[in-house]
């Protein structure tokens, strides 16, 4: 088949990750509807979506392993064909951010070479279809305040915490 | 507004139950398991050529209509008859609504087009049109068929 997907459990949840030969494509939280995601996976990639019953091995143990602290930089093979040229600069840059660092809009923006400015790299980080594993939520506000996530604020301020960006005296979110 | 062909395990999740029924009163239990592989393999094999407005379970029961005559086929060339009641479990799962033993019987005695005009008929529902196609036929020779199927059906059964 073209496109497989199974469930991962996670300190979140059950996510859904959907894989192709090149890689994971798809990781999404719990409150997304499975046949929405499912159905944009048809038709955006391919019709040839099947239900495996886990997920690839790397893509479990990694993420087990980012969740509880052990692992600082994701390995695993990432499919990029849900990202459009923009994104791919966007979330290029994002994914360079080191684990336990920050930037802001501006500056991924300014990275990306986005002359549309921070809110079209904040369209195109909320966009982003792998998150976690490209780190989306490592850019903040400048001036620190969270910004958005897709997988809501207290899952970010989570991630952060976990990275030591964030400590929870220092939590700067209003 | 054209419809985008559904992921495949959405698919195959609503047509399993009819695909599996049909091909059980086709071919009976013991070879509907490999018949069903056969058959949903060699759709997800196509599935990305269909056309978004297909018909997609008279497109299934096409290929398993054809595996199933694969199946008939090397049993033939085996030399055992068509309907094994010792290999097919009267089952309340598997059965059609008001299935016998000797309405099976005289299923699997019909034949062939009829057989796969009533089998396609009951359990999957099918207008005639659907069942032509399927079969590969004009509609009205399936409509023949169908009539002429249940026509002998009605007569084995209450003789």
């Amino acid at each position: 088949m073209d496109v497989s997907y199974a469930a991962v459990d996670s300190p979140f949840g059950s996510l859904l990750a959907a894989s192709t030969e090149r890689g994971l494509v798809r990781l999404a939280f719990p409150e997304e509807d499975v046949d929405t995601v499912l159905e944009r996976l048809a038709t955006r990639l391919s019709p040839r979506i099947v239900e495996a019953p886990a997920a690839p091995q790397p893509v479990l143990r990694e993420l087990d392993e980012y969740f509880s602290g052990q692992r600082r930089e994701f390995e695993i093979d990432l499919d990029w064909s849900l990202i459009g040229p923009f994104g791919r600069r966007v979330l290029q840059v994002t994914s360079e951010i080191p684990y336990g660092g920050v930037l802001s809009y501006s500056e991924v923006a300014a990275e990306a070479g986005s002359p549309r400015g921070s809110r079209a790299a904040g369209n195109a980080l909320g966009s982003n279809p792998i998150p976690i594993v490209i780190p989306c939520h490592r850019v903040l506000r400048t001036g620190g305040s969270l910004g958005g996530y897709g997988g809501g604020l207290d899952r970010k301020r989570w991630l952060l915490e976990l990275e030591g960006a964030l400590t929870p005296r220092l939590d700067p979110s209003r | 507004m054209s419809r985008a062909l559904p992921p495949f395990q959405r698919f195959l999740d609503s047509e399993r139950d009819v695909v599996w029924r049909f091909l059980v009163a086709s071919v009976g239990r013991s070879e509907a398991d490999d018949c069903f592989q056969e058959t949903f393999i060699s759709a997800l094999r196509a599935y990305p050529r269909l056309r978004s407005d297909s018909n997609l379970r008279a497109w299934v029961l096409t290929i398993a209509h054809r595996k199933a005559l694969d199946a008939h086929r090397g049993r033939a060339r085996r030399a055992l008859p068509v309907a094994e009641p010792a290999a097919v479990q009267n089952d309340a799962t598997t059965s059609m609504p008001e299935h016998d033993g000797e309405l099976w019987d005289a299923v699997g005695e019909l034949p062939e087009r009829q057989r796969s005009a009533v089998t396609l008929r009951f359990m999957a529902d099918l207008p005639h049109r659907e069942i032509a196609a399927a079969i590969g036929c004009s509609e009205d020779a399936a409509r023949r068929s169908l009539h002429e199927g249940l026509a002998k059906l009605r007569k084995a059964v209450t003789a």
